[in-house]
């Protein structure tokens, strides 16, 4: 069985994040309570904070993956960390958008600069933006590798810096406050939550997985093709 | 010992090119005052006095962009890295000599834009002084290591500020903060905070950014 | 002093050197000639440390302080004096005795008399002799030269002829060119590459 799931890595964890996946929408949408404040529309919150969380984990895999490359230099460091920033790209993208659609449906306004978290994700889509035109500008080779490695170490320094800076500039960027569901989940809401979490965190991994075996796949058949000429 | 002779030595080169070529430093100057001019017609007569204070650090940074797009220049059109690179030295002490002398220029840009704002507009306390000095270390710092990453690009002048922009808005905030808020405080902290770890990152990283 | 196995780069799609093989002893004079675009620049900034291999593997058995690399570009700041480049480039390599060498170099060179003028002012020859004093500064034990008499009028080539022919005992060449003639009573070995 563990030889099996070894060599079948891919399709597997593709299964588990599918199955996972139908699971969470299904206790979402089906088994959990409505929120008593904010109805519906809180339900976008398990979408949100776990999309976030998966963005994070995705940057922080791309940042380690750039340091291994730095330092020890294994062939494959600096494809996985592009690949990781590019889901990472994505997701924080679904999390804006995620987190747009919930300050629409819970506060009637499409953006807001006190939530934290939103505006943090606003920085880091940008400087992560800018880590692909930094990219693409640099012709490919070592160079590349060793300038996109440098910079995705820097937006990982950057998240925590950045974090603090935006949670001092509230005290004279004087936000409209809006209370939103806090942390103190009741035992279901929670449950569902890490569901989520679990299922968002399978599709990231699954679509890195395959988003890496098909680079693989243009770089050997690049070799295929000159090893012919 | 050598590391910081090193560093003296490329610092003094910096300020000697800057001296015979005379571009970069004036061109700072007449930018942070026109621009601290043309904020005086940006903002509508009920603005507050602290929105000026928000410009003047718009002012600053783009005046500091300014100046490290420049930073790699001679280096990138003559390809002196090159040059630079293949000597004994310590590859970081290329990018301190170099914020070092970028730090010397924006100083002298904001010695006539700090008074500039003083009059245009209104007096500033120590806390902004403070924090001015304290966000140069960390723009000459991070700056100069993007310039680096820019001058070896195709996009050049174009990605400079697309780099720099997200990376300065911790730098902003602080230096806002510091001089707004009734105890700025820990914005200083903050400024601090960055300009450590930052200062770190870029020393140890730029070896990479320059070689294979 | 230099040894390659199967060393490859490409840049982007282009493959510039494929799967060389060299060996360079201390003490020789290697020419390698080719057409342009053949990768002779390319091989000796991987020799020079400045490009990695992208295959294969290159070991060079010196350091950065005993490398001299004769660029296609003078590698001198147009802004600075001849005097002051090679100041520059004294204080980097730690060259003891900094002011004597680079005045004797400067000397051996026919550039005494500019030695205070702007870069920028020079020709292409005498900027070309100029890398040559930064090249020779350090006395390094390894010179990789790119085209080293390009740019240069006759007395040029005279000079920097007389000083390969100096040096050439003890230390390790390896010289790009297209004129191989005028160094063939100095080499020890030849590559051409495709």
């Amino acid at each position: 069985m563990s030889t099996w799931l070894r060599n079948n890595a891919g399709p597997a964890t593709a299964v588990l994040a599918v199955t996972l996946i139908c699971a969470a929408i299904a206790l979402i949408f089906f088994w959990v309570p409505e929120d008593a404040d904010q109805g519906f529309s809180q339900k976008i919150f398990y979408f949100h904070v776990p999309i976030a969380i998966t963005a994070y984990a995705c940057f922080g895999w791309g940042a380690f993956k750039a340091f291994m490359h730095l330092w020890k230099r294994p062939p494959e460091a600096d494809l996985q960390s592009y690949v990781a920033i590019h889901l990472g790209v994505i997701f924080g993208a679904l999390t804006l958008i995620t987190g747009s659609i919930w300050a629409k449906a819970s506060w009637g306004v499409w953006w807001t600069w006190s939530s934290n978290q939103l505006v943090l994700f606003l920085v880091l889509f940008l400087f992560y933006s800018a880590y692909f035109m930094l990219r693409f500008s640099v012709d490919a080779g070592p160079a590349r590798s060793n300038v996109s490695a440098v910079y995705a170490l820097f937006g990982v320094v950057l998240i925590p810096v950045s974090f603090l800076a935006i949670r001092l500039a509230n005290d004279f960027i004087h936000p409209v406050v809006f209370t939103s569901a806090g942390p103190q989940m009741a035992g279901s809401m929670f449950f569902t939550f890490c569901v989520s979490l679990a299922a968002l965190l399978a599709l990231a991994s699954a679509l890195y997985r395959l988003e890496l075996t098909s680079k693989r796949l243009d770089v050997t058949m690049k070799r295929l093709r000159e090893a012919l000429e | 010992m050598t590391y910081f002779h090193d560093v003296a030595t490329l610092t003094r080169k910096d300020l000697l090119l800057e001296l015979r070529a005379r571009d970069t430093v004036p061109a700072m100057l007449l930018f942070v005052v026109s621009a601290l001019v043309v904020f005086h017609f940006a903002l509508p007569s009920e603005s507050s006095r602290l929105a000026a204070y928000g410009l003047l650090w718009v002012a600053l940074v783009f005046t500091a962009l300014l100046g490290l797009v420049r930073a790699f220049s001679a280096e990138r059109d003559q390809g002196l890295l090159d040059g630079l690179v293949l000597a004994p030295c310590d590859r970081s002490a290329i990018w301190l000599a170099k914020a070092l002398s970028m730090l010397g220029f924006l100083v002298l840009a904001e010695i006539v834009a700090l008074p500039a704002f003083a009059i245009f507009f209104h007096g500033i306390g120590w806390t902004t002084v403070a924090g001015v000095a304290l966000a140069n270390v960390g723009i000459c710092t991070v700056g100069t290591l993007l310039a680096a990453m820019a001058a070896a690009s195709r996009a050049r002048e174009l990605l400079l500020p697309l780099l720099f922009l997200p990376l300065a808005i911790p730098i902003v905030v602080g230096g806002v903060g510091a001089g707004v808020v009734e105890n700025g405080g820990r914005y200083l902290g903050l400024l601090a905070v960055y300009d450590a770890i930052f200062a770190i990152i870029c020393w140890a990283s730029f070896e990479y950014v320059v070689t294979e | 002093m230099i040894r390659a196995r199967g060393l490859s780069r490409r840049f982007g799609d282009k493959r510039v050197l494929e799967k060389l093989d060299l060996d360079l002893q201390d003490g020789g004079f290697l020419v390698v000639t080719g057409a342009n675009g053949s990768g002779k620049t390319t091989l000796l900034r991987l020799c020079a440390g400045l490009l990695a291999p992208t295959a294969g593997e290159l070991r060079v058995e010196t350091d950065r302080a005993g490398i001299g690399f004769l660029a296609h570009e003078p590698l001198v700041y147009r802004e600075l004096s001849a005097l002051e480049n090679l100041d520059l480039y004294g204080r980097l390599y730690r060259v003891p005795e900094r002011r004597e060498r680079i005045g004797m170099l400067l000397e051996r060179f026919g550039l005494w008399s500019v030695r205070n003028e702007r870069a920028g002012s020079f020709s292409r020859g005498m900027l070309q002799r100029l890398a040559l004093c930064r090249t020779l500064l350090h006395e390094p034990e390894l010179l990789l030269m790119d085209e080293p008499f390009n740019a240069l009028d006759a007395e040029g080539i005279e000079l920097l002829g007389q000083q390969l022919e100096e040096l050439r005992g003890g230390r390790t060449f390896l010289v790009a060119t297209h004129d191989p003639d005028r160094l063939a009573p100095l080499a020890s070995g030849s590559l051409a590459l495709a």
